[in-house]
């Protein structure tokens, strides 16, 4: 009922929370000073014949009640919110660092839709949470035991009855609600599937028509709807019945504490004002225990929320480069703008501990200004060589030296500070198509931007778009193709003057035109040591030097004639691309 | 308001449902009332000792309304749930009916999977309409009608009072907190979304990010915006904290003055004292109707919002009319003439005056840079696009003249972005005819060489794929597609890039099978390949003017 973590988290905001309670039981108390007003006005008009002269101080006296509960109901929401807030706000940050720390090779292997619901619906629903459950949780104890406090001097046989019957409501709901849980996430899960079958629908349309059965799938659509309808239905006759319990529970026994009052009033066993006290106040009693009954569904949500955060946030780093290591031994003149040598000797990576490792002892040499294309099959390692030169993964064994200046001794944001990177996917930002290009070198001027654009074959594209390098791109912005896309990327590459580029197949979803045009600039960069991964070989053909990777390893490495002639895997791989062409 | 009658027009088939969840929700919220009343009522009477055999039917009646309102609602929650899905169904079949005309001119102006991912999410938020929109409103007018005709009986003052602080907590506060909230409301959406977008470029782009020394400036970016998100939610806590205030307080003050009124009735004996009690907590408990009311116009406009959207995809026409004549093909060949295609008046030619003929078992391949129009090409052999200029015959026929459904039944079609349905292996496979034997199923698939793939599948033909199935890799999706396009026999293929976006090594199966599957048939080629484009009568080269020899 309640996670220890995130109590931890609650300290933070002590005093909110305390202010929340504090306002929640004052609010309690006027309740009760509200049904004394109310039994004590109707006690003397009824039986004393009073008049309304006679009660007007009351009448009175009850107004300011009234309006003193308003007063604490326009605090306490408030109160509430920023309680939760803080902690909301702190964790989300802490997540995003700590996504950050991870490194997108980590989190690569999580799934994006799901990490950025855990950062926005994951982290609100902690709202809930601090700001409603826990409050309750605290009130549901403390206002009925006051009321509890008032009824017992007045009343044994009532308070008797509320007393037996409370501690049933939080016992029943713990009970039932465990149950009812799991009933209601199967409904929810029913009420997904559901959409994710309407999706799949929607999304096979044009299959559908191609094969002439899209006008059948809409009986498929009803059958679906209706064989999930009566199953959820189903599940929920029997959800409902937890909340027919606990419902039954607080009325029947308002019910039998009025009869029981009614019937000893006739025999004169209790004062009228006193058991009409007691009867006001009776639902009363049970109200902080049903409201804690509708959060408790919330509060439950808040804390499987929790468990998917510290979950992130607990996550071993394994496999990342320390950033603080590096930090330590800056040493700034080997990332100087001339193209780097980079040597890498024995380099072992694996994903996993006891797996099989995806670079195997790879041993390789990238002179200052060469261009470098690695080929090989799917599997081979190629992405995972990217990943080490990148300082996205640190091998666990070998040594790579930079202009024969040691790793480990390299400063990782130096030493990114001199690379250009293409993904095979690159991710667009949301914003404009210029911003997009600097992302490498935000301060790049128009003219920089431009011709780098141009250099990746981008620029004539842009231009036709509606609002040229102002177009707003990324998520919501203008749709790209594949291939729009990669040469944004290549721009953005280009812009960046690096003096190491790596391409990652950053050339898959062009044409063969546009990308002979890309090769052609990237033999026009000068002082730059080019690396090129490439699945499809014309990319590769005219690099300085290709290199054929097989299991992690460098298998082959000499000129594209060369390795021909050679007849070894990388003839076999074009063979079986069916010629180079 | 338009949009909002029709929704509510689309809903209205299931007015008996709705009709009976109101009345349960109704009796939920005056068997509370009435527990409340007959108790006060009953207690007052006992205070003057009577025999208790008079109080009898009160006693009866305390016992009813403290079992009932659990049952009451408990109905309630049931229908109200049934009707909902019934909604939700209805919703559903009659987007996918208007969506069904549209595809794919329509799934290919928007970035898809967005389209159709927010589509589906709209209907989600339909599920809200009737439980919180329509329903509340009208159990709340049960309710206010109730009592007021049972003050009303008593003295016709206590019941206006009672209206007039019904209506203030029902009517006035939700109405002045929405209008309070409007802005911060639409402000608190732009920063929701702003936020979400930051994050999934955080995520998605966190390589690039990192590569180019940018982690720090977006951590920065998002707590800017997380501030700004905590800030608007605190103006939101406040808004709603005066919501609850006022929605109390009317609640109270309606409580209060009926008791006042009431007592100054006692006291000049137009009304018996033992009433007094039972009029003031019938007054109070039936706000309790009035709760849902404040959160109406949120749910409504969250509601209408998602509804317009649906609108906006759903309400465009149709490209392509379909006005059959009935005629006989000839063969099956295609001839083009002087076709010119663009998308719309004023827009650029994307087909300018295309010749060329395919006759029955011949082959043509087509070849060009992306952007030429070889997909158009494609969509307009398949009636998806309509052409303005120019003939396309189809056996002898003219294409504009032929119904859709006929055409395609004629085309096997193998593209880059084939669609496998989450379900088995086999039903995927069987889509393309649904009677079809296992051992023609079987046979389609070894031609298309993934029968040896399927057999080491956990459980054969019967192994889901996709979501929460077997994940397949791009050569494998591929000779799937081709297994089932094989399948339907059809007279026509096209191949689209059928080949496009593989490794080599996959590639090189799929090119396998793709020959395997053109022997014998007329065949349409789009690629970049040599390999494949060497095996055809002609190669046509899209735009004209570009050599073929360009291509390669």
């Amino acid at each position: 009922m309640l996670d220890k973590k995130l109590l931890r988290e609650a300290r933070q905001t002590k005093f909110f929370l305390s202010l929340t309670i504090g306002l929640g039981i004052a609010s309690g108390l006027l309740t009760i000073l509200q049904a004394g007003c109310f039994a004590r006005i109707i006690s003397g008009v009824l039986l004393e014949d009073r008049g309304l002269s006679d009660v007007q101080g009351w009448m009175a006296l009850l107004l300011l009640v009234i309006f003193l509960r308003a007063l604490l109901a326009l605090f306490s929401e408030s109160s509430a919110q920023r309680t939760a807030a803080r902690i909301k706000e702190d964790l989300r940050q802490r997540l995003l660092s700590r996504l950050f720390f991870m490194g997108p090779v980590q989190v690569r292997g999580e799934r994006t839709g799901e990490l950025v619901n855990v950062l926005v619906e994951g982290v609100e629903a902690l709202e809930t949470y601090f700001a409603k459950y826990v409050p309750q949780l605290a009130l549901a104890a403390l206002v009925p035991l006051s009321i509890l406090g008032f009824i017992y001097p007045l009343d044994l046989l009532s308070g008797a009855i509320l007393l037996i019957t409370a501690p049933l409501i939080p016992f029943l709901m713990i009970l039932i609600g465990k149950w009812a849980t799991v009933l209601s996430r199967k409904q929810w899960e029913a009420l997904s599937r559901m959409s994710a079958h309407f999706l799949d629908v929607l999304q096979g349309l044009t299959t559908l028509k191609l094969f002439g059965r899209s006008k059948t799938q809409l009986d498929v659509i009803a059958r679906v709807s209706d064989r999930f309808r009566e199953t959820t239905l189903g599940v929920l006759r029997i959800a409902f019945l937890s909340a027919l319990v606990l419902e039954l529970l607080s009325t029947l026994s308002t019910a039998l504490v009025a009869v029981a009052l009614g019937l000893r009033l006739v025999y004169g066993q209790i004062l009228f004002e006193q058991a009409f006290f007691i009867l006001v106040l009776a639902p009363e009693f049970y109200l902080p225990l049903r409201l804690l009954g509708t959060q408790f569904h919330a509060g439950m949500a808040g804390v499987s929320a929790a468990g998917r955060i510290f979950e992130i946030l607990e996550t071993p780093l394994d496999n990342i480069p320390g950033e603080e290591r590096g930090s330590m031994l800056k040493r700034a003149e080997s990332c100087s703008s001339a193209a780097p040598h980079i040597s890498l000797e024995n380099i072992t990576v694996r994903y996993e501990k006891e797996q099989v490792p995806v670079l195997n002892g790879i041993s390789l040499e990238l002179l200052p200004g060469e261009r470098v294309a690695v080929v090989g099959s799917s599997g081979a390692g190629k992405s995972t060589l990217a990943a080490v030169l990148l300082r996205l993964l640190e091998p666990e064994g070998g040594q790579i030296r930079v202009n024969g200046i040691p790793w480990q001794e390299l400063d990782p944001e130096e030493w990114r500070s001199g690379l250009a990177y293409v993904p095979q996917h690159p991710h667009l930002f949301y914003g404009t198509v210029v911003d997009n290009i600097r992302l490498s070198s935000p301060g790049a001027s128009e003219h920089d931007v431009i011709t780098a654009a141009r250099l990746a074959g981008a620029h004539e594209f842009i231009c036709g778009l509606s609002q040229g390098y102002d177009t707003l791109v990324g998520e919501g912005g203008t749709n790209l193709s594949g291939g729009q896309i990669q040469r944004l990327a290549l721009a953005r590459a280009f812009l960046r003057k690096a003096s190491f580029l790596i391409l990652d197949e950053a050339t898959s979803s062009l044409d063969p035109e546009r990308e002979s045009l890309v090769q052609d600039s990237l033999e026009r960069l000068s002082d730059c040591t080019v690396l090129i991964i490439a699945h499809r070989l014309a990319l590769a053909e005219r690099a300085d030097r290709i290199l054929v990777m097989e299991n992690g390893q460098v298998t082959e490495a000499g000129t594209h004639e060369e390795l021909l002639f050679k007849k070894g895997d990388y003839y076999r791989l074009v063979e079986a691309y069916g010629g180079a062409g | 308001m338009k949009e909002f009658l029709r929704l509510v027009r689309l809903t209205a088939f299931s007015w008996k449902g709705m009709l009976a969840a109101t009345v349960f929700s109704f009796f939920t919220v005056s068997s509370n009332i009435g527990l409340l009343a007959v108790s006060a009522l009953l207690i007052s009477r006992a205070a003057f000792h009577p025999p208790v055999l008079d109080l009898m039917v009160l006693i009866v009646g305390v016992r009813f309304f403290g079992v009932s309102r659990a049952v009451f609602r408990y109905l309630e929650r049931y229908v109200s749930h049934d009707v909902t899905f019934k909604i939700l169904r209805k919703i559903r079949i009659s987007i996918y009916e208007k969506l069904e005309p549209l595809a794919p001119a329509l799934l290919m102006n928007y970035r898809s999977g967005d389209l159709l991912t927010n589509l589906v999410a709209d209907v989600e938020t339909l599920k809200e309409f009737y439980l919180r929109v329509l329903a509340p409103p009208l159990t709340a007018f049960l309710v206010l009608s109730a009592n007021f005709v049972f003050l009303a009986w008593f003295d016709l003052r206590l019941a206006f009072l009672f209206l007039f602080f019904f209506l203030l907590a029902g009517i006035a506060v939700p109405l002045l907190i929405a209008e309070l909230g409007r802005g911060v409301k639409e402000r608190m959406v732009r920063v929701k979304a702003a936020l979400n977008a930051q994050l999934v470029d955080s995520i998605q782009g966190m390589t690039e990010m990192i590569v180019y020394g940018q982690a720090e400036r977006q951590r920065q970016e998002t707590g800017k915006l997380n501030r700004e998100l905590t800030m608007l939610q605190d103006k939101m806590a406040k808004l709603s904290g005066i919501s609850q205030a006022a929605t109390q307080l009317a609640m109270n003050l309606a409580f209060w003055s009926v008791l006042l009124a009431a007592t100054s009735l006692v006291r000049s004996g137009s009304l018996d004292g033992v009433y007094l009690a039972m009029l003031a907590l019938s007054t109070g408990s039936s706000f309790e109707a009035v709760i849902p009311l404040s959160l109406i116009y949120a749910y409504g406009e969250e509601s209408l919002a998602a509804w317009k959207r649906i609108r906006n995809i759903t309400s465009a026409s149709p490209d392509v009319a379909d006005h059959p004549i009935p005629a006989e093909l000839r063969d099956y060949s295609v001839e083009i003439k002087d076709l010119r295609f663009r998308y719309d008046q004023g827009k650029p030619w994307i087909l300018d005056g295309l010749n060329f003929v395919l006759p029955q078992g011949g082959r043509v391949g087509i070849s060009g840079p992306s952007g030429a129009g070889k997909s158009t090409l494609v969509n307009i052999l398949l009636r998806f696009y309509e052409y303005e200029e120019g003939s396309v015959l189809l056996g002898g026929q003219e294409l504009k003249h032929l119904g859709q459904e006929d055409v395609r039944r004629l085309f096997g079609v193998v593209s880059q972005h084939t669609h496998l349905f989450n379900t088995t292996v086999r039903e995927n496979l069987l889509l393309a005819r649904p009677q079809a034997s296992e051992d023609e199923m079987v046979r389609a698939a070894q031609k298309a060489l993934v029968h040896d793939f399927i057999k080491t599948l956990p459980k054969g033909y019967d192994t889901y794929i996709g979501e929460g199935g077997f994940k397949l890799s791009g050569g494998q999706r591929q000779r799937l597609a081709i297994a089932r396009v094989l399948l339907k026999e059809a007279p026509i293929l096209i191949l689209d890039e059928a080949e496009a976006n593989l490794d080599a090594i996959a590639e090189r199966e799929v090119m396998q099978s793709l020959l395997n599957m053109m022997e014998g048939r007329t065949t349409l080629v789009i690629s970049h390949r040599r390999l494949i484009l060497e095996k055809m009568d002609q190669v046509i080269v899209l735009p004209p003017g570009i050599r073929q020899e360009d291509i390669f």
